[in-house]
């Protein structure tokens, strides 16, 4: 009786062991996340009323199309940006592949507000951007407030994710294998499209989804850079809860919000597994 | 030598401007031959490949085929077909997808090229396996598939770099014989890098001995193996004894052996009288005299190791080390801690100038 026990009272002990981060998840996450989707149906009365207005009404589609849209933007951007400096990466020495690694990750240390911060002294009306254009006798175009100034920042505080996720897969390809190409009659342009991309595929859909799922969420950047005509899902929620009190609809839009993130998620999991996201 | 095909002319490598890895290479290499780069790890030999297949750049010197430079040409303009060690298969591609490969970069149309790379995969026994996916094959069969990728496209040199180290000895052998065979009926021009001296011996026309980013002796097996130019070549290729030895009368081929004594090797007429050099003798140069013979001495057997075949003897001769090799039938009655009576022929003798003693 007592030896038929033992794999239970050991499965209690793992049990135990992770019941703070339970009882943590469950009081401050998963409680709170269910009064927001209990909110979303019954703020100010019951019923599914504020989803029928987001699938209905023409800001919160528009709302959801630019949050989605720039997310997309942000995401090939990254792409196009890590790529080649994940590649230089994987192909540089010990010492300067290191050097790299920790300028890369330097932008991931600071804080994102303070990034952010830097990019509106960039990007204002009296920053360097400007006067450059002055320099040169042109009138400097508006760069902050819009959808350019919140894509750039976005871009530069994802960067790291895509870097990281592309250089995984990149420093794994076989150094033998772009060589042997070339050998065979492969033009450098040639090794890339069709030995180096196709190896490094997992890490572009990795860098791709994780980059695309974080930004969808972004709060701070947009709301400080973003143009106020094109906003994202994640502001338009703060708006509604601090300025009009709006719980109900503000819940809405964080429960359709939140199943977007998980059909993305959802999507890639179908077809790579979720425990290979983070490498 | 006939006309040479390949040509290294003072090829020097220096990957830090101060250190060379290669230091002024010179080689011709005549059209079909099978030439082996033999040496340990570090010796230029894989350095020397490297620049001849373009992915290094010669810091000094110059490499020609058929006549034309190719020093400054881009790896994939000089149609030259190697195989790593490691395969280096796209695992993306199937067998027959990576065999198509070259043919696909030369613009060759699908279907002429699918065809021209099964005839190629038959040719390496794989004819079978052109569907599969590298993951999906043995390293033999995945090294075969690398041959066949390195062959397909006529190239005007096939590369092999230790495309054997990475399988069993089994395994070896058999590719051996077949990488020979098809090489021989294909004429390709091939170097082949190892540091098995064993493969080199069974494949090559020539042998090239590398050691200290230096070319140490270039030749065919046997006289590389009979008469090494050097104390290093003698020692890196096959077992030997390497005994100084004082010279009485050079041109009567006299001389005197410690532990041994008086000695009769091949006439040296370059050398004087009193001139100190070594004497290699291959352990199976060794035989149980009968009867009155010339270079016989006493030895006392420290240990017997026998494979069968042969058995390796190891003991002293005096104050002399030495490791005899005798048929396996002929050893099954020596006991260790026995003294034997060895000889051997003047003629299997060879003398290296005298080593600076180690």
């Amino acid at each position: 009786m007592s030896k038929s026990l033992a794999p239970a009272q050991s499965s209690l002990r793992s049990w135990l062991l992770v019941a703070p981060l339970l009882v943590f998840l469950t009081a401050f996450f998963l409680v709170p996340l269910a009064q927001v989707a209990v909110m979303s149906v019954s703020d100010p009365e019951w019923g599914l009323g504020h989803y029928v207005d987001i699938a209905t009404d023409g800001f919160h589609l528009r709302v959801l199309g630019d949050t989605f849209l720039t997310a997309l933007i942000v995401s090939l951007c990254c792409l196009l940006l890590g790529f080649p400096l994940a590649y230089a990466m994987a192909a540089a020495p010990p010492g300067l592949a290191a050097a790299m690694m920790v300028v890369v990750t330097m932008s991931f240390w600071t804080s994102f507000l303070v990034r952010t911060y830097a990019w509106m002294v960039l990007l204002g009306s009296r920053g360097p951007v400007a006067h450059l254009f002055s320099w040169f006798g042109f009138t400097a175009p508006e760069l902050l407030f819009t959808r350019f100034s919140s894509t750039v920042a976005m871009t530069h505080i994802l960067l790291p994710y895509m870097v990281l996720s592309l250089y995984g897969v990149l420093k794994r390809i076989e150094p033998s294998l772009p060589r042997s190409a070339a050998s065979l009659g492969a033009p450098p342009s040639f090794v890339i499209r069709h030995v180096v991309l196709p190896l490094a595929a997992p890490g572009i859909v990795n860098g791709l989804t994780l980059v695309f799922v974080l930004c969808l969420g972004f709060y701070v950047t947009p709301i400080l850079l973003g143009s106020p005509r094109e906003q994202m899902v994640a502001g338009v929620i703060g708006q509604q809860v601090e300025e009009f009190l709006a719980f109900g609809e503000a819940s809405a839009m964080a429960v359709v919000l939140l199943a977007s993130t998980l059909v993305v998620l959802g999507l890639y999991h179908r077809r790579f597994g979720l425990d290979r996201l983070w490498g | 030598m006939t006309k040479p095909y390949l040509e290294l002319e003072n090829l020097a490598k220096s990957y830090d401007g101060r250190t060379h890895a290669l230091h002024s290479v010179n080689l011709s290499v005549a059209k079909g031959e099978f030439i082996t780069f033999l040496g340990p790890s570090g010796s230029g030999k894989t350095t020397t490949l490297m620049l001849i297949a373009g992915f290094e750049a010669a810091s000094e010197g110059e490499i020609r085929v058929n006549g034309a430079s190719i020093t400054r040409v881009p790896p994939h303009r000089r149609d030259i077909g190697i195989v790593f060690q490691n395969y280096a298969l796209f695992p993306h591609r199937t067998a027959l997808g990576n065999v198509m490969f070259p043919l696909q970069m030369r613009k060759m149309p699908k279907a002429m090229a699918a065809e021209k790379a099964r005839a190629m995969l038959d040719l390496v026994g794989l004819a079978r396996f052109a569907e599969r996916h590298p993951r999906e094959m043995s390293g033999g069969q995945q090294q075969r598939v690398a041959l066949a990728r390195a062959l397909v496209f006529d190239p005007a040199l096939l590369l092999l770099d230790e495309p054997l180290g990475a399988l069993d000895k089994n395994l070896r052998e058999g590719l051996q014989i077949e990488i020979k065979r098809i090489q021989r009926g294909l004429g390709v021009t091939t170097i082949f890098v190892t540091h098995d001296q064993s493969e080199a011996m069974a494949m090559s026309d020539r042998i090239v001995v590398f050691e200290g980013g230096r070319i140490q002796q270039a030749g065919a097996p046997l006289e590389v193996y009979n008469r090494p130019a050097n104390e290093f070549v003698a020692r890196f290729v096959g077992d030997s004894n390497l005994l100084p030895i004082r010279l009485t009368d050079p041109a009567a081929g006299l001389g005197e052996v410690a532990g041994i004594g008086p000695v009769r090797v091949p006439a040296q007429p370059g050398r004087q009288a009193g001139d100190r050099a070594t004497l290699l003798l291959r352990p199976e140069a060794f035989g149980l005299p009968n009867g009155e013979a010339i270079n016989a001495f006493r030895m006392r057997v420290g240990a017997v190791v026998h494979f069968g075949d042969s058995a390796l003897l190891i003991g002293r001769a005096g104050e002399t080390d030495v490791r005899a090799r005798l048929p396996g039938l002929a050893a099954q009655g020596i006991a260790e801690g026995t003294e034997i009576s060895l000889s051997w022929s003047p003629v299997s003798a060879h003398l290296l100038p005298a080593a600076k003693e180690s």
